[in-house]
């Protein structure tokens, strides 16, 4: 761990109205990571992704993301800068076939500048490319798929679809809001390799999850949300074995037993 | 103390102009962009009455409100509830529907400064230095009562608590036995019958003109803006904000400049706080 | 027709031609060629000859001159609300100013016609999209009701301020040297409109705008600003409508506050509506369709608003896929016999 953090939150907090969705939540990431964040419904999972990437203004604290400060910025900036993010409510264009999703990204300053686009310029390139990345996210190039509208797909390959959005853009972190859950047992059993695939590629993963045995067999870091606090962080082990993590998915056992 | 009293009675008027509005929009999400035209149309009814089939004021009054709200209730049970859910569509059609009311109200007849209602009392008083009509204070005195009354049917009546659930969750109230398409018709007259009373109250402060149809669904959509779409206390206050700035800049820059003040409201609004005073952060992502 | 047959069976004239999707066609025979080519030649060369027959009526040449201008506005609004996303109530706005700023270049400046229509186009569509610049963040409702205002406040703010001539507008503008420039620079403008957008909106740079529409929270997230884009999808709207008023203000050698009249707002939406909206094609024959129906009407003044808002409210509930789509699909349902 001598390597310089890609990604630090210190102390965000933001509040709803009257309600604290994220107080003082304190984050590291390394390259090449794959950082888990884990919570109970309603803990600010996806606050606290929401806040990074930008969709949401923080009420305190600092986010910095290769040593630059990102608190508060546009979300086209954050990710022109390489941070990128899926939707937990997926969000594909319908009214375009799978592969035309793509072009939009591709088409962004950033994909042009990291060469997303190879083309140079030719007539169907991008087009090209946006088959690449859908083949290489697990759309069978030969068949039907990429060309079909997205409306018409199923949630697993949406699923990859927000996932090759980010990948359009060569990103350095993708931030996965929920990726697995709402995946079939299969569909989720090609999905974790290919989490694992990104890693091996350079990509630094954040995922928020609710599938916590897919999610401990990859991520090397779990942090654990509850009511907008962070209450553990460590290797998946360490953080199940914590008394608060029990007691914020299960109840604290003074609990349990004035119940019994 | 002349601009607090008429900055007051000002804002009133604003308020009464936008209730309706806000009302609509408030439990059915539809922004009724004939909101205008029902106001025109029930001071002309009004005044038909009146004038052509010689019936008392107050009758008048009552059985022209009463065609406007079922003129509303007819536009919403025929038109509008078949586009539900497509937003641009339901602009379209509800502004085409004011349109066709007020260029047809023109044509027959209605052609500037030659009607106008009688006040309810005439005179005027005295009111701490400044001479204020009767009708002015009864359109306060009308509008204050009306924001009560409104009040208390959303909070202490059945049919006004099923608004309000509408208003907060439409779906949600479908599960507990809500019927949404009647009550949005419910939602619908009602809607026009504050625009109706606002008419009466306002036009026999002048003549009953096309005009004011465009003028005052301008006023109310600024008004709701700046309130935040769909909140009452935010349209009152906001009201009071526009109505209080008009005045003022009525007063110190001339009254050439008053028509400017509601687009500025708006800009400024939108710029720095999107949501409207009062607006929700839900509603926030909706817009922005 | 219908009798049962044995021998022989219906078939799709496009049958041979379509393959898979839209778009993509696999060309053989110069019958399928002529299939394809039939109506989009008819729409042109029907356009371009237009005014030569009618050479005898020159009333209804300049009733096609504004057809012309309203096709441009209905245009500028269709690719607005169906390819942007921003529903604009206030087409009147591009009109007021692009007359406007051709009747001050061409009465101030002594500019000639043919010089100000193409600069009052790019500035006017400058200006129309500076002004609208705080609302674009706006969706919707909400963009709908504030484009609604601007022209309304325009004319409202002129008249009070009693800049630009008032209430009496800029008079003594030139017109165009004659009828025949006038209806061909109209009638080339809409047909270049008409195609360069459809060009556009196919590319690349139209699908980032189909991405704005259906789901900007995604095009944030691919590192596009979408403000940009949406100025970018504002300017070239205004600059129709501002290419559509300048040529209205030479036309009547006059720039008044009747430019920012509610026709110029509500006509090209009820041709967009009526011919098809997200077609482009079909709001152009909307206009062909509604502006000579305006033209009879002309007697009864402002009725003709009432009767473009039934119609318009007729076809949005009961047919609102409009002309264009409806005849589309009629003419890909043409059908054949062959032998078996």
């Amino acid at each position: 761990m001598n390597q310089e953090p890609l990604l630090v939150v210190e102390g965000v907090s933001k509040a709803f109205g009257g309600v604290l969705a994220l107080s003082a939540v304190d984050l590291k990431v390394y390259p090449g990571d794959i950082l888990g964040i884990i919570g109970p419904n309603g803990s600010g999972k996806t606050t606290l992704v929401n806040s990074i990437t930008g969709f949401i203004q923080v009420d305190r604290g600092k986010i910095l993301f290769k040593g630059r400060d990102i608190t508060n910025m546009k979300p086209h900036k954050i990710a022109d800068m390489g941070l990128t993010r899926t939707f937990q409510v997926m969000r594909p264009y319908y009214s375009l076939p799978a592969f035309k999703n793509l072009i939009v990204p591709l088409f962004s300053p950033r994909a042009r500048r990291t060469g997303g686009w190879r083309g140079g310029g030719k007539m169907g390139s991008r087009d090209t490319v946006a088959v690449d990345i859908l083949e290489e996210i697990g759309f069978e190039r030969d068949s039907y798929i990429p060309y079909k509208t997205a409306s018409a797909l199923p949630t697993g390959y949406l699923k990859r679809l927000e996932l090759a959005r980010c990948l359009a853009l060569r990103p350095e972190i993708i931030i996965c809001d929920e990726v697995l859950s709402g995946l079939s047992m299969s569909e989720m059993a090609s999905m974790v390799p290919l989490m694992e695939k990104l890693q091996m590629e350079g990509i630094t993963l954040v995922m928020v999850e609710h599938r916590l045995r897919e999610l401990f067999r990859i991520a090397n870091k779990v942090v654990v949300l509850n009511f907008g606090c962070k209450i553990a962080e460590g290797s998946s082990d360490e953080v199940m074995e914590s008394k608060e993590v029990k007691e914020a998915y299960f109840g604290s056992e003074e609990e349990v037993f004035s119940y019994v | 103390m002349e601009i607090i009293i008429y900055g007051i009675i000002n804002s009133v008027t604003l308020a009464l102009m936008a209730l309706g509005f806000t009302l609509v929009y408030g439990v059915s999400r539809l922004p009724n962009f004939a909101h205008g035209a029902l106001y025109v149309l029930t001071g002309y009814v009004a005044w038909m009455l009146m004038y052509r089939v010689g019936l008392y004021y107050p009758i008048a009054m009552v059985l022209s409100l009463i065609i406007t709200g079922l003129v509303g209730a007819a536009m919403y049970q025929f038109v509008l509830v078949r586009i539900r859910g497509m937003a641009i569509s339901e602009i379209i059609a509800s502004y085409a529907i004011g349109l066709a009311i007020l260029e047809g109200l023109r044509w027959g007849g209605l052609k500037g400064g030659t009607i106008t209602l009688p006040p309810f009392v005439d005179g005027s008083i005295e009111l701490i230095g400044v001479s204020v009509d009767y009708q002015r204070l009864i359109v306060v005195l009308i509008g204050v009562l009306l924001v009560g009354l409104l009040w208390l049917f959303v909070n202490r009546t059945k049919l006004g608590l099923a608004l309000k659930g509408m208003a907060q969750d439409e779906r949600a109230a479908m599960t507990l036995g809500i019927d949404s398409d009647y009550m949005a018709v419910v939602a619908m007259a009602l809607g026009s019958v504050l625009a109706g009373i606002a008419a009466l109250v306002l036009f026999p402060l002048g003549s009953i003109v096309v005009e004011s149809g465009y003028n005052v669904l301008i006023m109310a959509v600024a008004v709701c803006i700046v309130g935040g779409l769909g909140s009452w206390n935010g349209a009152i206050l906001a009201a009071f904000i526009i109505g209080f700035a008009q005045i003022l800049t009525q007063v110190y820059l001339g009254a050439h400049y008053q028509v400017v003040v509601a687009l500025v409201a708006i800009i400024v609004t939108l710029i720095s706080r999107p949501s409207g005073l009062f607006g929700r952060q839900k509603e926030l992502e909706e817009r922005v | 027709m219908s009798e049962p047959a044995k021998d022989r069976r219906k078939e799709r004239l496009d049958r041979g031609i379509k393959v898979r999707t839209d778009g993509i066609y696999a060309i053989s025979h110069w019958t399928e060629i002529a299939y394809l080519l039939t109506p989009r030649l008819l729409f042109i060369v029907g356009l371009l000859l237009a005014p030569v027959i009618l050479i005898p009526f020159p009333y209804w040449q300049r009733v096609l001159s504004i057809v012309c201008i309203f096709a441009l506005l209905a245009i500028s609004f269709d690719f607005l609300a169906n390819y942007v996303g921003l529903v604009s109530l206030g087409g009147a706005l591009y009109m007021g100013v692009g007359g406007y700023s051709a009747a001050l270049l061409n009465s101030h400046f002594g500019l000639p016609p043919l010089v100000t229509v193409p600069v009052s186009t790019v500035l006017g569509g400058a200006i129309c999209t500076v002004l609208l610049l705080p609302c674009l963040p706006l969706r919707g409702v909400y963009f709908a009701i504030v484009s609604l205002m601007f022209p309304l406040l325009a004319g409202r703010i002129i008249e009070a301020l009693d800049v630009f001539g008032g209430t009496d507008g800029i008079m003594g503008v030139d017109g165009f040297s004659s009828g025949w420039v006038e209806q061909y620079v109209l009638i080339c403008s809409v047909l270049a409109a008409v195609f360069i957008l459809r060009r556009m909106v196919s590319e690349d740079v139209g699908l980032v705008f189909t991405g704005v529409k259906d789901n900007d929270q995604a095009v944030k997230a691919s590192g596009i600003n979408i403000t940009t884009y949406k100025a970018f999808g504002v300017f070239i709207s205004s600059m129709l409508g501002c290419l559509g008023g300048a040529c209205l203000a030479h036309i009547y050698m006059w720039a008044g506050i009747s430019q920012f009249a509610l026709d110029f707002s509500i006509i090209p939406i009820a041709a967009t509506v009526v011919g098809g909206g997200g077609t482009l094609i079909g709001s152009v024959i909307g206009c062909i369709i509604l502006v000579p129906i305006s033209e009879f009407l002309r007697d009864f003044g402002t009725l003709r608003i009432a009767v473009y808002a039934i119609i318009l409210t007729a076809f949005i509930v009961f047919k609102s896929e409009g002309i264009m789509m409806y005849g589309t699909r009629k003419y890909e349902q043409f059908e054949r016999w062959v032998r078996i």
